[in-house]
């Protein structure tokens, strides 16, 4: 065990020292930044100031070890427009875009579950095709379209539910469901499938054949062994695949989560912002990708002995 | 983990509804690919308007068949009395030549890393696995926005972003084909009778390979489709007064309560796009090989 949790640290290492490269290197494609993200107005003192201040006039090397001393220390710059550490602008945008998240987690789980058991249970009648269109139109449907078919007809044309903000538990629906429609799409093929391995496994004709009913055998044998991919995907795909939807929806909805922050910042410039924006979302998802990882292994032994 | 009896019965429904041409869906999807694909080559014929001519007096006209109609604008005009057909029409074809252009850059790319690591093991091939294990970590849209707010946004950028989007996929497919292929006999037997790897890569490698990567360019098409509207419906991809799918609907949403349609006919443009392209690469996928099904 402590093999394969060094063997994660490491991985999870390397990819974050990735992700900080990326923005770095991002930030740095079109030559000067200060030209980039200031623009014209600048007196010539002024730009020389800040090429000095930001040390844009030193090497390369010089810069980018100066960007990850500032890295490891915390040391993220300012926000352009708020002129405040953008640890906080972003800090202040983690719980709306956490409680959405949440949501929708919760409802993808709700429903992705039940449709991905049916549907392996029920593959070779109409039901189980029937949950796999449902499924396959999620992957069809990009968000934002969802969302602007959702505001048109709920809050336009039969007024029921309101568009921007996240003041009340009605707020919540249409984003989570914006949210959602991508997720089921993938998770209810991944419990279908994980449930059609399970099913298709000797212990199930053993269960069946001891004489236990078959809500048992279904439920206990069969989701509870493949319950555990299930909960993995979730973890390693879902947090990813969240992270890019919430840019989306957040930015429809007014929603004042970390992926509006986002967008807005690209628009506006912000590249402080943005640049530790992206870093905090990555680690966000790649320390998901993580846990998801030990906690796989420590339910099921065979994955941390196979890998080692 | 499926049973043998299992895959002998899909590969007889496969061969069954290969014979016949498809089901009813599949041929509903060819149908609507040759046509979706004719009016973007042909927009320029076909198109009743400029995309960027505006008409001050017949702003925000609905569709035809409605009060107020503009005779001409089957699906009405927008905010600047600019006809949505045509602008929808000019929308796709260019979402759907920066779609093609993605993902051969995409397949290029990946595919091409995908034959070094399958090829050569050792370190080059664990630094390959590693970038494709980042890829997958990382939520891509997020780089695509931080890169193209700093390059700002135009068509080569746009375009290189979408063809790095889904790389790590075809060089997944390629490494894990060509290591199974080189653990065959016939490898072995052109390796023992003196031919180099470029020559094995060329003649024994790649028309193994060519069926799952169609599958996959097919597939990945959708997905490019969905991150380029998703980017230009953000205002970071195409640029307006350019029409694109997903700028039109970014923009169109001021005028929602009152003019739906400005966003509802590119809306529904691009989901046709995406179910009829899914459609097709589940299709081929199904065709392809009995081994790629169940995923």
């Amino acid at each position: 065990m402590t093999d394969y949790l060094l063997r994660v640290v490491i991985k999870m290492a390397v990819t974050l020292f990735a992700i900080v490269t990326v923005t770095f290197v991002a930030t740095r494609l079109s030559g000067n930044p200060i030209d980039t993200f200031l623009g014209e107005g600048l007196t010539d003192e002024g730009r020389d100031a800040l090429i000095a201040y930001f040390q844009l006039d030193r090497s390369i090397w010089h810069q980018y070890v100066a960007y990850l001393r500032g890295v490891v220390s915390g040391e993220f710059g300012l926000s352009f427009i708020e002129r405040r550490p953008v640890t906080q602008v972003v800090a202040a945008r983690l719980w709306p875009s956490a409680q959405l998240l949440l949501a929708s987690i919760g409802l993808t789980a709700a429903v992705s579950i039940p449709l991905g058991v049916l549907a392996a249970l029920y593959r070779k009648s109409w039901i189980g095709s029937a949950v796999m269109v449902v499924a396959f139109s999620g992957y069809a449907v990009p968000n934002f379209v969802l969302a602007v078919v959702m505001i048109l007809t709920f809050s336009y044309w039969l007024n029921w539910l309101p568009v921007v903000g996240n003041g009340t538990a009605l707020h919540f629906i249409m984003p989570t469901i914006a949210m959602s429609g991508v997720l089921i799409a993938a998770l209810t093929r991944f419990t279908r499938n994980a449930m059609l391995d399970v099913l298709g496994q000797d212990f199930i004709r053993t269960a069946r054949a001891k004489g236990l009913p078959e809500l048992a055998v279904v439920m206990r044998h069969g989701l509870g062994n493949a319950g555990v991919t299930v909960i993995s995907v979730i973890g390693l795909q879902i947090a990813s695949l969240a992270a890019a939807g919430s840019v989306v929806v957040e930015t429809i909805f007014s929603w004042p989560g970390i992926g509006q922050l986002l967008v807005t910042a690209a628009i506006m410039r912000d590249y402080p912002v943005l640049q530790f924006g992206v870093i905090a979302v990555a680690v966000a998802v790649v320390l998901i990708n993580a846990i998801t990882d030990v906690a796989y292994a420590l339910v099921d032994p065979r994955i941390r002995l196979a890998r080692s | 983990m499926t049973g043998l009896a299992d895959i002998v019965a899909r590969h007889r429904r496969r061969r069954a509804g290969a014979a016949a041409g498809g089901d009813i869906i599949q041929r509903i999807a060819l149908l609507l690919a040759v046509l979706l694909a004719a009016a973007a080559i042909l927009t320029p014929l076909i198109a009743p308007f400029d995309p960027l001519d505006q008409s001050l007096i017949s702003r925000l006209r609905p569709p035809a068949g409605f009060d107020r109609a503009s005779p001409g604008h089957l699906f009405g005009t927008d905010e600047l009395g600019r006809d949505v057909l045509s602008r929808a029409l000019y929308g796709m074809r260019l979402t759907l030549t920066l779609a093609f252009v993605g993902a051969l850059i995409g397949l290029c790319l990946g595919g091409t890393l995908g034959v070094i690591a399958g090829l050569r093991r050792g370190w080059l091939e664990d630094a390959i696995m590693a970038l494709v294990d980042m890829q997958i970590a990382i939520p891509f849209t997020l780089v695509a926005l931080l890169v193209l707010a700093v390059l700002g946004s135009n068509v080569t950028v746009l375009v290189l972003v979408l063809g790095v989007a889904g790389w790590e996929q075809y060089a997944r497919i390629v490494r894990a084909e060509v290591r199974r292929l080189t653990g065959q006999p016939f490898i072995e037997a052109a390796r023992a009778a003196g031919a180099g790897t470029v020559y094995i890569a060329r003649r024994h490698l790649l028309p193994n390979v060519v069926s799952p990567l169609v599958v996959q360019f097919t597939l990945a098409l959708s997905n490019i489709v969905i991150l380029e509207s998703t980017l230009s419906f953000l205002g970071l991809g195409v640029q307006p007064p350019q029409p694109s799918l997903g700028s039109m609907v970014g923009l169109g949403r001021d005028y929602m309560p009152t003019a739906p349609w400005i966003v509802l006919a590119p809306a529904a443009l691009i989901v046709t796009l995406t179910f009829t392209v899914q459609i097709l690469g589940d299709w081929l996928r199904d065709r392809a090989d009995v081994r790629l099904q169940e995923r």
